[in-house]
């Protein structure tokens, strides 16, 4: 019984901030405070007709998903490495690979901000914030992978290339597929990650601000605060499908490699 | 029968662990050839060596008279049941059998064919359909089989593919194992560390012991002529007792403690005949209780019944026989009307100088 008012506590400290956010979204006061004063959707109307917050969202995405790709791909190498190959110094060079992931972002931010402008002379743009967030999400997509291409039975890519398939094809019909819900895991975590990450966007944005970043700005007008909750409102939406997508493609993924769930998201 | 398979002095190292050392090994066309040892001794290491899944550290591998050193494991005309028997849990049992049909150039109702006859070979007709990953141990270890035995290779390699199973289904499926090998008349490569499956299913076993091959021999001449002693206690049971010899023109005189005199030919010295002290090795089923009225056809003893093990077919006996340090064991048929001796109860017992191995 005090287990369960305990867990209702704490999913209230948890979510009551979030329900917060289409509660004024929705209120027509420009003052965030209750009582309430009446249903809109002005705000929302007022986002879809403000051009900065289009063209940082598209930045955002387009950085969320190129980040998504590259690490995940970094995070599969690694991870298949780590499970499948010995090599001499493995476990050293392994807790090096994980190290961004408790290095604070401020100092990556900072020190990336030097290295590309004095020393390589690099013009900031969506490709460095890019290489940034590749660099910090990178840890968490071999943790995730991790997992999956250690489940891996190391015979089933051998059985393939056993059976006349090269090494990339046997890669690709076998092992590929067996850990595509590890995959999708990475990208979405990583996409996650990066559209939401602000220290380092804003050491690093070029002219462009990212959608974390105008959101900042947006703050010092108390006027467009409840158009930064409807904004809120469709992030919060947003993530809620993606993790539901991500979580039915890894289920299915398992039932049908007919392997136990071992947790996940949800 | 001409060689398939040919290793010349192959040795293998994992860093500074010395894993195969100085293979030297010949197996033939059609031939059920067994790789047999204890935990650890090399022997997937072997098999990998040959499957092209490891290389050698020197010495050279040939297969059908090509040397196979810079040929990838999917280019050699090799076939593997895995251990785990690797079932591809995505697709489905026909589209696991059908994997290596892939590149084979084979049209889609000639690939279907080939598929039921392959799963028809190994008793899973109408499986096809079935999801890989809802099969049951047996029926996972036939589509492993079907799956390899479609290309037709030189040479089928099956690391333990029976150990997953239990006794029962083991026993069966040792037999389909032989039945299936003499029906394809491919060279089969058996890796096991259970001496009895060794024994029934092949022509020729290699027994390894730490990276090396300690025997190699057919079931009958590995189970009565043990070349060393670790062969003879590895393969089956075997009482040893500590005697004495003395050589003589054709052979030896052996002092058996406990048991007497005799005199043995020097075939029954696997190491060539020495004098002195030796080790005298028995076989538990060579040794016999005698009962009320029985004859010893050779030689008998005094003997008191130490311990009773109690099969159903057969009794295990631990006889103390004065002079011998260790209780011997004998094995005997549970024939009708033959009863089974308590502990403590004074018997004699038959032994014949024709079953010794002394080293
Ligand atoms: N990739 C490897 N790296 C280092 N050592 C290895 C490697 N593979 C095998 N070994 C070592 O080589 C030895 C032989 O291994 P192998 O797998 O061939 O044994 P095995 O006879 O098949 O044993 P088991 O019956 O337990 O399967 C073992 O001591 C093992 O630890
Ligand atoms: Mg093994």
């Amino acid at each position: 019984m005090k287990l369960r008012v305990y867990a209702i506590a704490y999913l209230i400290f948890l979510y009551a901030p979030i329900f917060l956010l289409p509660l004024f979204a929705f209120n027509q006061g420009t003052i965030i405070a209750f009582p309430l004063s009446g249903f809109t959707t002005e705000w929302f109307g007022e986002l879809a007709k403000t051009k900065a917050l289009h063209a940082a969202v598209q930045n955002s995405l387009f950085i969320a998903l190129m980040t998504a790709v590259f690490s995940t791909l970094l995070g599969m190498c690694a991870a298949r490495a780590g499970a499948m190959a010995n090599f001499p110094g493995k476990r050293g060079i392994m807790g090096f690979v994980m190290l961004p992931l408790v290095l604070p972002e401020i100092i990556v931010a900072v020190s990336l901000l030097v290295i590309l402008r004095q020393v390589l002379g690099v013009n900031l743009s969506n490709w460095t914030i890019i290489a940034a967030h590749v660099l910090i999400c990178t840890p968490f997509c071999i943790a995730i992978l991790n997992g999956a291409f250690q489940n891996l039975d190391p015979a089933m890519e051998e059985a393939a290339l056993d059976l006349g398939e090269s090494r990339w094809s046997a890669f690709r019909l076998v092992t590929l597929p067996l850990v595509m819900p590890g995959i999708i895991s990475s990208m979405l975590i990583a996409f996650t990650i990066s559209l939401d990450e602000f220290i380092i966007a804003f050491f690093l944005t070029g002219t462009n601000p990212t959608m974390p970043v105008y959101i900042w700005g947006l703050l010092r007008f108390p006027a467009s605060l409840p158009v930064v909750m409807a904004l809120g409102t469709l992030l919060v939406a947003l993530s809620i499908i993606l993790l539901t997508i991500a979580e039915i493609l890894r289920r299915r993924g398992i039932a049908k490699a007919g392997g136990t769930d071992k947790g996940g998201f949800l | 029968m001409s060689a398939l398979i040919q290793l010349t002095a192959v040795q293998k190292y994992y860093g500074d662990y010395h894993a195969l050392r100085d293979i030297n090994l010949t197996i033939n066309e059609g031939e059920f050839f067994s790789l047999l040892g204890p935990s650890g001794c090399g022997k997937t290491t072997l098999l990998r060596t040959i499957a092209g899944f490891e290389g050698v550290s020197e010495g050279a591998v040939m297969i059908a008279g090509k040397d196979m050193s810079d040929v990838p494991p999917n280019l050699r005309p090799t076939n593997m049941v895995f251990q785990s028997y690797a079932i591809f849990p995505h697709l489905s049992v026909a589209e696991n059998v059908a994997f290596g049909l892939r590149k084979s150039g084979m049209g889609k109702p000639e690939k279907a064919a080939a598929v039921k006859d392959a799963l028809n070979m190994v008793g899973l007709d109408g499986y096809g359909d079935r999801a890989a990953h809802a099969l049951s141990g047996g029926q996972r270890q036939r589509v492993a089989l079907a799956r390899a035995l479609i290309l037709k290779p030189k040479v089928l390699l099956l690391d333990e593919p029976l150990s997953a199973l239990d006794k029962k289904m083991r026993e069966h499926m040792q037999v389909e194992l032989i039945r299936l090998q003499r029906a394809v008349g491919i060279t089969f490569i058996l890796v096991t560390h259970d001496q009895e499956e060794a024994l029934v299913m092949s022509d020729r076993i290699a027994v390894m012991f730490e990276g090396e091959i300690g025997q190699l021999a057919d079931p009958e001449s590995l189970y009565r002529r043990p070349n060393s002693r670790r062969v003879a206690e590895f393969i089956g049971k075997m009482n040893f007792i500590n005697g004495t010899a003395s050589a003589t023109d054709e052979g030896a005189k052996l002092l058996v403690p406990g048991l007497g005199k005799c005199t043995i030919p020097a075939e029954q010295f696997p190491q060539g005949v020495t004098t002195g002290d030796v080790a005298i090795g028995i076989r538990p089923e060579t040794l016999a209780v005698l009962f009320e009225g029985d004859k010893a056809p050779r030689f008998e003893a005094e003997a008191v019944v130490d311990e009773v093990v109690y099969y159903g077919d057969m009794t295990y006996y631990d006889v103390r026989v004065a002079e011998v340090e260790k209780p011997l064991t004998i094995a005997m048929k549970n024939l009708i009307g033959r009863p089974v001796l308590d502990v403590g109860a004074k018997t004699r017992i038959a032994w014949d100088e024709r079953s010794l191995v002394v080293f």
